[in-house]
């Protein structure tokens, strides 16, 4: 029934609600330098109002939370980062639709950045969310599909990538985004869309350490339902919890 | 009969082109729609989705003012029924083209979005 990837995903969800909560004047302070001084305000708000919306889910599939998750951002949240982070999470959910696989994590992942990237216009250095989630996905992808670490510990490969990726916002002179009509006078500011980025993405990382362990994937075989002897292994497993 | 959508982060802005551009509109449909839906600068994908829902034939073209307009207008789009267009023109001059050419018998989604895009070639001085 899914029954760990609904709790895993309210968990990731109240991570990012608490975290956006503690961070709001942070990511407010970032954007009144190069934006307009809102995205803590309205993170924080999409977010708290993802938590309430979610809580009341008790029989949806990973995926209609997930879609959830967009929809309400969507709507509570706005400036660029509603759409940006809510279309992408409601297109994105559709690859969750068989559960959440190693495999299918990597084809949401890729799936959001894309969205990301066809909404918004912007490429790698244009100083925008884009820097910071698009080598968070491309270290994922890598992680699981050629080094064949676990979920949890790619995850903190690609929140070290990320972290990188804010970090790389910083010297760069904005050419998207509302921060683009500043030119020059963007430069040296950390951009606050790539920060919430790596927050969302951190709560993510905490979340499936807890529940897949750091590496060690042990944890789901409390379900139920896992077959002895899936050389498949976690994503398999919670496939079939799924059917 | 192709509807108008104006969208701007001002919702007196957007009420304002709406006025201007329904001198020269006829019967053409305009819907307005502005602000972030808390009564602030912005726009929201969700109002923008309402006023499409609203354009009673089923298809408009969308004029939308800076930055994240498009996105959320994009997004609008993709969660309603209404078959529509954003143009590429400046959000007044894009809304009176746009206006003239939806009172053609002929009009279509394209001729009127056509219009409006040429909107982008108006030079003022």
């Amino acid at each position: 029934m899914g029954t760990t990837e609904r709790e895993a995903i309210r968990d990731a969800v109240e991570r990012i609600a608490d975290r956006m909560a503690d961070e709001k004047e942070y990511l407010t302070d970032l954007d009144s330098a190069i934006g307009d001084a809102d995205h803590g305000a309205n993170m924080n708000r999409g977010f708290q109002a993802v938590r309430e919306k979610i809580a009341e889910m008790d029989d949806a599939s990973p995926d209609e939370l997930v879609k959830t998750v967009g929809i309400t951002l969507v709507s509570e949240v706005g400036g660029a980062a509603g759409p940006l982070y809510g279309g992408s999470f409601m297109t994105a959910s559709a690859k969750l639709e068989d559960g959440i696989t190693a495999d299918s994590s990597v084809a949401f992942a890729e799936a959001f950045l894309n969205k990301v990237k066809d909404r918004g216009g912007a490429s790698v250095g244009a100083k925008t969310m884009v820097d910071a989630i698009t080598p968070a996905v491309h270290t994922y992808k890598k992680s699981i599909e050629e080094d064949d670490l676990e979920p949890a510990e790619a995850l903190s490969k690609a929140v070290d990538a990320c972290e990188r990726g804010v970090n790389f916002t910083t010297p760069i002179r904005a050419s998207k985004g509302r921060a683009s009509y500043l030119g020059w006078r963007s430069v040296g500011h950390q951009d606050p869309g790539a920060t919430s980025t790596l927050f969302i993405l951190e709560a993510i990382r905490d979340t499936a350490v807890e529940y897949l362990g750091d590496g060690n994937l042990e944890a789901d075989a409390t379900s139920p339902t896992v077959p002895d002897g899936n050389e498949a292994g976690e994503e398999r497993d919670e496939t079939q919890e799924e059917s | 009969m192709v509807g108008l959508v104006i969208v701007s982060h001002s919702e007196r802005a957007a009420d304002g082109i709406k006025e201007i551009a329904a001198e020269m509109a006829g019967d053409t449909q305009i819907e307005a729609v502005g602000g972030d839906g808390d009564g602030g600068i912005g726009t929201s994908a969700t109002e923008i989705q309402d006023a499409l829902d609203a354009i009673s034939d089923g298809e408009a073209v969308v004029l939308v003012d800076l930055g994240s307009a498009v996105m959320n207008a994009e997004l609008a789009i993709e969660m309603s029924a209404t078959d529509a267009e954003i143009a590429d023109a400046p959000v007044l001059e894009g809304a009176v083209n746009a206006a003239v050419s939806a009172t053609s018998p002929k009009a279509t989604l394209e001729s009127v979005l056509e219009a409006a895009n040429e909107a982008g070639e108006i030079s003022k001085v």
